[in-house]
């Protein structure tokens, strides 16, 4: 196995925030009317210019807080669940936090009640990843993936029943919705201010985290509380992933990329993977929408189908790799 | 047992503790007091519950019954952290899920002494290094510990807990992996801290002679809650030992002290 990289911590998040920037720049000079951010500063006051402070802004700020708080769902799960493959889509936990707002959207429910139903999903879910892949001891990767597996098609086919069920006029946005999609994002106050806490409260106890890496009773022989710790990070991740999902619907792998691209870039500290894999999270899903926009712009493409297609093939050489590492 | 009713202060002592583990007792009514610069070896047969009683002197896991005290306090009324500061571990295995150098995970060991959102200072990286050095691994701080063998993996774990600096170490086979050399040698480091720098040891081996030759209390578990325990010289006779592992022995005296064969 290759060396480990050893970027010093405050080069790799300097560049980690410089890239979010970046991005943030192309994402709102990105679409179909032809403005840039350059323009619309110079003359805030032209058609063009509000299409960009009042469209694609609340979009770009949206994509980043949801991908942010998908990467720091991934990170925490994976230490959560000791396995670097953990991540909230592939657990089917962004499956039980969709069914939770599907059915809230069905019954009618008021937006605030839409993420508190998708909460008590993304919960309900992690705690049966949880308590089902819990072999001896550990987790081990074939149960947990196994059990992530299954729950997600169980949610999948929960999601088919609900859709089939619903009023037609509602189909297509609920459709459209499952697949990952931000066209109808608006401004993330709340989801802003869920990020600040979770990035907050997981750097608070980022170097408890690092422990948590080397199993229960490692993290207790040097002070951690453990059942603590495993409650604080099991509800941060269930709603971070929660309120990722009522803002942008079902968008995979972001929280399985993003800690994986830091710790090959020399982030496996958590107190460098905490903001990193925010800041990374977001920049990828920025990216991504802005990609999603573009590539047959006028029409749009679900920004998950992105996400799944680049997501896929990293997931399965992971998967391949520790098999290696495992016996090699 | 003269030793529990001595005069100087215990660092760590259980009193009429019980312990078990599935549906084995382990031990019944122990009282034990472990006192700075004292090595205590424990001894067993397989699945006498050496490492539960291990982690229940760790306040890992409660006792069945009975109080546990560190520094004179109950040791479940006292913080994690705190304890931690005093009290070091080495498991029998390690089980990293992510990658790691192995100067980050020797590191580690300062967490107890650091605040939330401390880095570790020049100071920790000198001890982690020093540690390194003391267990034969200078120049492999950059490695991944993913890659590493058992041995050199063992040797990490112990690295750690000297970069911990705890006042009582807790051990369970620390020669595990080892080869013959560094069984030795890492077993030298850990005493030559007993006896300088008055810490005091706690450890589960399997090897006999090993205990004969490191130890200088050992505490025997005899199956079914009973406990003999006591200054090594009193308690590990050919007769004691051979009942303990239910085989017959032969005692041979060596230019390091006596030691058993099995007969």
């Amino acid at each position: 196995m290759t060396a480990l990289s050893r970027i010093p911590p405050v080069t790799l998040l300097l560049g980690l925030a410089g890239l979010a920037l970046l991005a943030t720049w192309f994402s709102l000079d990105t679409g179909s009317a032809t403005i840039t951010v350059a323009e619309a500063l110079r003359d805030p006051a032209t058609p063009e210019a509000r299409i960009l402070w009042q469209l694609r802004l609340p979009r770009t700020l949206s994509a980043f807080v949801t991908g942010a708080l998908l990467g720091l769902a991934g990170a925490l799960m994976q230490v959560l669940l000791r396995n670097p493959l953990a991540d909230p889509y592939v657990l089917g936990v962004s499956g039980g936090a969709s069914v939770g707002a599907l059915l809230a959207l069905l019954l009618g429910a008021g937006a605030f009640w839409v993420p508190c139903w998708a909460f008590s999903g993304a919960l309900f879910s992690t705690l049966l990843v949880f308590s089902l892949a819990h072999g001896r001891g550990s987790w081990d990767t074939t149960r947990l993936l196994l059990t992530g597996v299954v729950l997600a098609s169980g949610w999948g086919a929960l999601i088919s029943l609900l859709l089939a069920v619903s009023p037609a006029a509602q189909i297509q946005g609920m459709l459209f919705w499952l697949m990952g999609d931000l066209s109808y994002a608006q401004l993330p106050a709340v989801g802003g201010a869920v990020l600040v806490l979770l990035a907050a409260t997981a750097l608070r106890f980022s170097s408890a985290l690092n422990l948590m890496g080397g199993g229960a009773l490692h993290a207790a022989a040097l002070g951690v509380q453990v059942t603590r710790m495993r409650i604080l990070i099991y509800v941060s991740a269930s709603l971070a992933t929660a309120v990722a999902v009522t803002q942008a619907g079902n968008i995979g792998f972001i929280g399985l990329l993003a800690p994986h691209m830091l710790r090959l870039g020399g982030g496996r500290d958590y107190r460098v993977l905490v903001p990193g894999v925010t800041l990374l999270g977001g920049t990828l899903l920025l990216l991504a929408d802005a990609l999603a926009r573009s590539v047959i712009a006028p029409r749009q493409l679900p920004v998950g189908v992105l996400t799944a297609l680049i997501g896929i093939p990293l997931f399965l050489f992971l998967l391949y790799r520790s098999r290696i590492s495992r016996h090699g | 047992m003269g030793d529990t009713r001595s005069a100087a202060p215990a660092l760590l002592r259980c009193i009429e503790v019980d312990t078990d583990v599935a549906d084995v007792s382990v031990t019944r009514g122990l009282q034990l007091n472990v006192q700075a610069g004292q090595c205590w070896c424990i001894l067993g047969r397989n699945g006498s519950g050496k490492t539960t009683l291990l982690h229940t002197l760790a306040g890992l896991r409660r006792p069945a019954a009975g109080r546990i005290e560190l520094d004179g306090k109950p040791l479940e009324e006292q913080q994690r952290r705190r304890v931690a500061q005093r009290v070091g571990v080495l498991f029998q295995n390690q089980d990293d899920a992510f990658p790691a150098t192995v100067l980050e995970t020797v590191l580690q060991g300062r967490h107890p002494h650091l605040h939330s959102w401390q880095w570790e200072s020049a100071a920790d990286h000198a001890l982690a290094r020093q540690a390194l050095s003391k267990v034969g691994l200078t120049g492999f701080e950059g490695r991944d510990i993913q890659t590493l063998s058992g041995g050199e993996r063992q040797r990490v774990a112990v690295a750690t807990l000297l970069t911990q600096q705890p006042r009582l170490l807790l051990l369970d086979e620390p020669t595990n992996h080892l080869d013959l050399h560094h069984q030795l040698s890492v077993l030298r480091t850990l005493l030559a801290l007993c006896r300088e720098h008055r810490r005091a040891i706690v450890m589960v081996l399997h090897d006999v002679n090993l205990a004969a030759r490191f130890a200088d209390h050992v505490l025997l578990l005899l199956g079914g809650g009973e406990v003999r325990l006591g200054e090594k010289r009193q308690i590990m006779e050919t007769a004691v030992l051979e009942a303990l592992y239910g085989h017959p022995l032969v005692r041979v005296a060596t230019p390091a002290g006596p030691a058993w064969l099995p007969g």
